[in-house]
């Protein structure tokens, strides 16, 4: 169930769950141009809809869609967090890769990538190996790109105005970063 | 006496930093119509810019303050040069945090205020080495401006840079505002996002008052109508 491939028609859904990809091109709504896989439930995440308040610690161990609200604190440790349009995040959040498409009232440790997408308001600052960030997006916070051993033997981009912001442009630096200025 | 009136009376400080202030109390003419397509998008040379990016870019694991929105190529630009961005959004913040009927140029409240330049420059003393503000201290009522420009100069290091802008267009009722985009060391790309009211407009006496407890001002020649200053705490 779980592990159908995306040319399966679409099962009929109930209105209250979701929307799909589908959904939202119908709808007119802009997707991500990023080339990554869906970031819906359907695809094999768990979910928290956008009728449920969790506070607590939440920890995942498989993609996490939370479209509703979380209270504390949120590790998905190796996966993606997906924050959809309906979720509001007040926790400080760790995993592989985090996308924002909600509210975000916390500090963000992604050690692959952060994506904030236009609708996206987030407070808080942000640790990680790339980012990514739709025009239109509120955020109100720092941004620390991450130089990690992997990232230093990788040829530096040429820094371009729509690439994402990695660690690249630190190839050249000295491997520690001086100590800041008293 | 008008409400405008009483605010100034209440929040008047010495000095008179504008050349000349909107009649914010007469009925304001509406705002111009959108620019077409040649005048939303522009190329700006900016040596303002290259002083700046020259000021922070010896040293790495600097943090640079960025009071515009976040944007992919500010991110970039300064990530790419091995430092810390903080982003603060510092016009839209300021748009939710004085809300409908407030008068222009922010929180009229002392509380609010302080409120606001709190939540918007909550930095430690002297924490920042390099601020970005572009155009926004344009829009600030003098009281906000006032605090806004003593808490950068307890939060930038001394030394450190700002890089700001102002409109030259004496007696506008409506400046564009512009997104600021880093294109390279010494160009910028504006987008035209929508018109604003500006509340002060600066002559280059007035700005040297109002950065006259920091070490030095310099202004910067252009062809548009965008007056460029660096400031060294």
């Amino acid at each position: 169930m779980w592990n159908r491939k995306r040319e399966d028609p679409p099962l009929p859904r109930p209105s209250s769950m979701t929307p799909t990809a589908t959904d939202l091109a119908r709808e007119g709504i802009p997707m991500s141009t990023t080339p990554t896989r869906l970031s819906e439930p359907g695809d094999g995440a768990a979910a928290i809809g956008k009728s449920v308040v969790v506070k607590g610690q939440i920890y995942s161990r498989e993609d996490l869609y939370v479209d509703g609200e979380i209270d504390g604190t949120v590790e998905v440790q190796e996966h993606r967090l997906t924050v959809g349009p309906n979720g509001k995040v007040t926790a400080s959040v760790e995993a592989r890769e985090v996308i924002v498409r909600g509210t975000v009232h916390g500090d963000i440790h992604a050690g692959e990538k952060i994506d904030i997408r236009k609708e996206a308001k987030l407070v808080g600052d942000l640790k990680t190996s790339r980012i990514v960030i739709e025009e239109g997006a509120y955020f109100k916070g720092s941004v620390d790109i991450l130089r990690t051993d992997v990232n230093r033997t990788e040829a530096a981009p040429k820094p371009t105005a729509s690439s994402a912001a990695g660690p690249a442009g630190n190839q050249a630096r000295p491997s520690a970063r001086p100590p800041a200025k008293t | 006496m008008s409400i405008g009136d009483r605010l100034r009376e209440l929040f008047s400080k010495s000095g008179d930093f504008s050349v000349s202030r909107p009649a914010a109390e007469k009925s304001p003419a509406p705002p111009p119509p959108a620019p077409g397509k040649d005048e939303s998008e522009l190329v700006k040379r900016s040596h303002g810019l290259s002083h700046f990016v020259n000021s922070i870019r010896e040293e790495s694991g600097l943090s640079i303050l960025d009071l515009g929105e976040i944007s992919q190529p500010n991110v970039n630009f300064v990530t790419n040069l091995g430092h810390r961005l903080y982003s603060v959004d510092f016009l839209r913040t300021l748009d939710a945090a004085a809300g409908p009927g407030s008068p222009a140029g922010g929180p009229a409240q002392r509380t609010l205020m302080d409120s606001f330049i709190e939540q918007s420059l909550g930095f430690g003393p002297e924490e920042l080495d390099g601020a970005l503000i572009w155009d926004s201290l344009q829009y600030l009522s003098r009281p906000l401006l006032i605090a806004t420009v003593n808490r950068l100069h307890e939060i930038l290091k001394p030394g450190a840079c700002l890089l700001a802008f102002f409109h030259t267009t004496e007696r506008a009722e409506w400046l564009p505002a512009y997104s600021y985009r880093i294109a390279s060391t010494q160009t910028l790309n504006l987008t035209w996002k929508n018109y604003r009211r500006p509340v002060e407009v600066f002559n280059n006496r007035g700005i040297e008052r109002l950065f006259e407890q920091f070490e030095s001002v310099k202004f910067f020649l252009t062809r548009d109508k965008l007056r460029e200053v660096i400031i060294r705490r």
